[in-house]
């Protein structure tokens, strides 16, 4: 029923634990992967720090949700679009990112990086190509 | 056409369960649908019926449930959040012990999946948030 | 293709207005509304910015939050469109997306 499925993109903007949205969308994420639809996620601006690796949160009594990331690819999320600008601005690169694999079943199961950097132009031209944008 | 709308903060604080009120109003006024609203994030708070805003003020909650009466609007609340803040219907407070439940008429309680659902079967969706 | 971008923050506090400039593609339009009006009065200091891209992009602020917030039609940018509810409906239907800059 390739009709009924949409290109669903979730846009993070925000960075985690000052706020729930990060985990919300998270969440989100998680249930729609049951729906077979064609998502990708979208990280710019402060949501790219969402994405940094080595978040510690014994210190103020939250879960560190960030190692559900590298979970997403057995979801079938592989998609994850990060914008280089944004990172730039906030003095990270990708070696900052966690590393986030997936399993490619239509190339024999080859691992995969599931973190796309894309310039700003190519996150508008993404943003762009999809039917539903969910915004956190 | 059909608008999916999603409502991501509390009332009173934020003006975005206004504002998606006013969208979700207007489109209804103008022959469009509006089959589902879901509220999310500090969103929830809008489906209590415990809340007493002054009386010159407007009454958030009995907006959206007359709206949803005189248009078949599915207001769903999505219950992780929900069950976070404090938002329960009879079911759940029994389910999980609870002395009391304060969902509002119109509102009922559901999963995320709903939300997925929503953007899968709407021709369009707008989320009102900070 | 187009997108209706909408977005409500004030551009003094928070990045959602220029971060929506920088990904509007032409021919999309933008909304500004509740405290996103403050980004479609003249004189401020990103006007020069929203006004660079009325060729391009179609923008419209939401009268009523612009009313509320004492911004008068005549201090909006030029060739920022005022438009109510019922407007903002037709130009989320018009649009094949909505991309909301939260």
């Amino acid at each position: 029923m390739e009709d009924n499925i949409k290109k669903f993109l979730y846009v993070n903007r925000k960075a985690p634990y000052g706020t729930i949205y990060a985990l919300e969308a998270l969440e989100v994420v998680l249930i729609g992967a049951a729906f077979d639809q064609d998502v990708s996620l979208a990280f710019l601006d402060d949501g790219v720090f969402q994405l940094v690796k080595g978040q510690n949160t014994d210190g103020i009594g939250v879960k560190n949700f960030s190692p559900t990331f590298r979970a997403l690819g057995d979801y079938e999320v592989t998609k994850f679009y990060v914008e280089k600008e944004s990172l730039e601005e906030r003095g990270l690169t990708a070696d900052d990112l966690q590393e986030i694999m997936y399993e490619d079943e239509d190339d024999d199961y080859a691992e995969k990086p599931s973190i796309r950097l894309v310039n700003r132009a190519e996150m508008a031209d993404m943003m762009a190509e999809q039917d539903v944008v969910l915004s956190f | 056409m059909k608008f999916g709308i999603v409502v991501s903060e509390g009332p009173y604080t934020h003006q975005a369960s206004d504002s998606a009120y006013n969208f979700a109003k207007a489109a209804l006024e103008n022959g469009h649908e509006v089959p589902r609203v879901f509220f999310y994030h500090d969103g929830v708070n809008v489906g209590t019926r415990l809340s007493i805003p002054p009386q010159d003020e407007r009454n958030i909650q009995k907006q959206w449930s007359a709206l949803a009466g005189e248009h078949n609007v599915d207001l769903v609340i999505c219950i992780a959040a929900a069950q976070r803040r404090g938002l329960l219907d009879e079911k759940e407070a029994t389910r999980q012990g609870k002395d009391a439940n304060n969902i509002a008429e119109g509102f009922r309680i559901s999963g995320l999946g709903q939300l997925i659902e929503m953007g899968i079967q709407t021709d369009r969706l707008i989320t009102f948030g900070d | 293709m187009a997108t209706l971008h909408t977005v409500n923050k004030s551009p003094f506090g928070a990045s959602a207005l220029q971060s929506c400039l920088n990904h509007a593609k032409d021919g999309d339009a933008i909304l500004m509304f509740e405290d996103g009006v403050y980004g479609a009065a003249q004189g401020t200091i990103i006007a020069d910015a929203v006004a660079a891209k009325s060729g391009s992009l179609s923008l419209y602020v939401l009268k009523g939050d612009a009313d509320a917030r004492g911004i008068a039609d005549a201090r909006l940018i030029e060739g920022v469109t005022p438009v109510d509810y019922a407007g903002f409906v037709e130009l989320a239907a018009s649009h094949d997306r909505t991309n909301n800059w939260l």
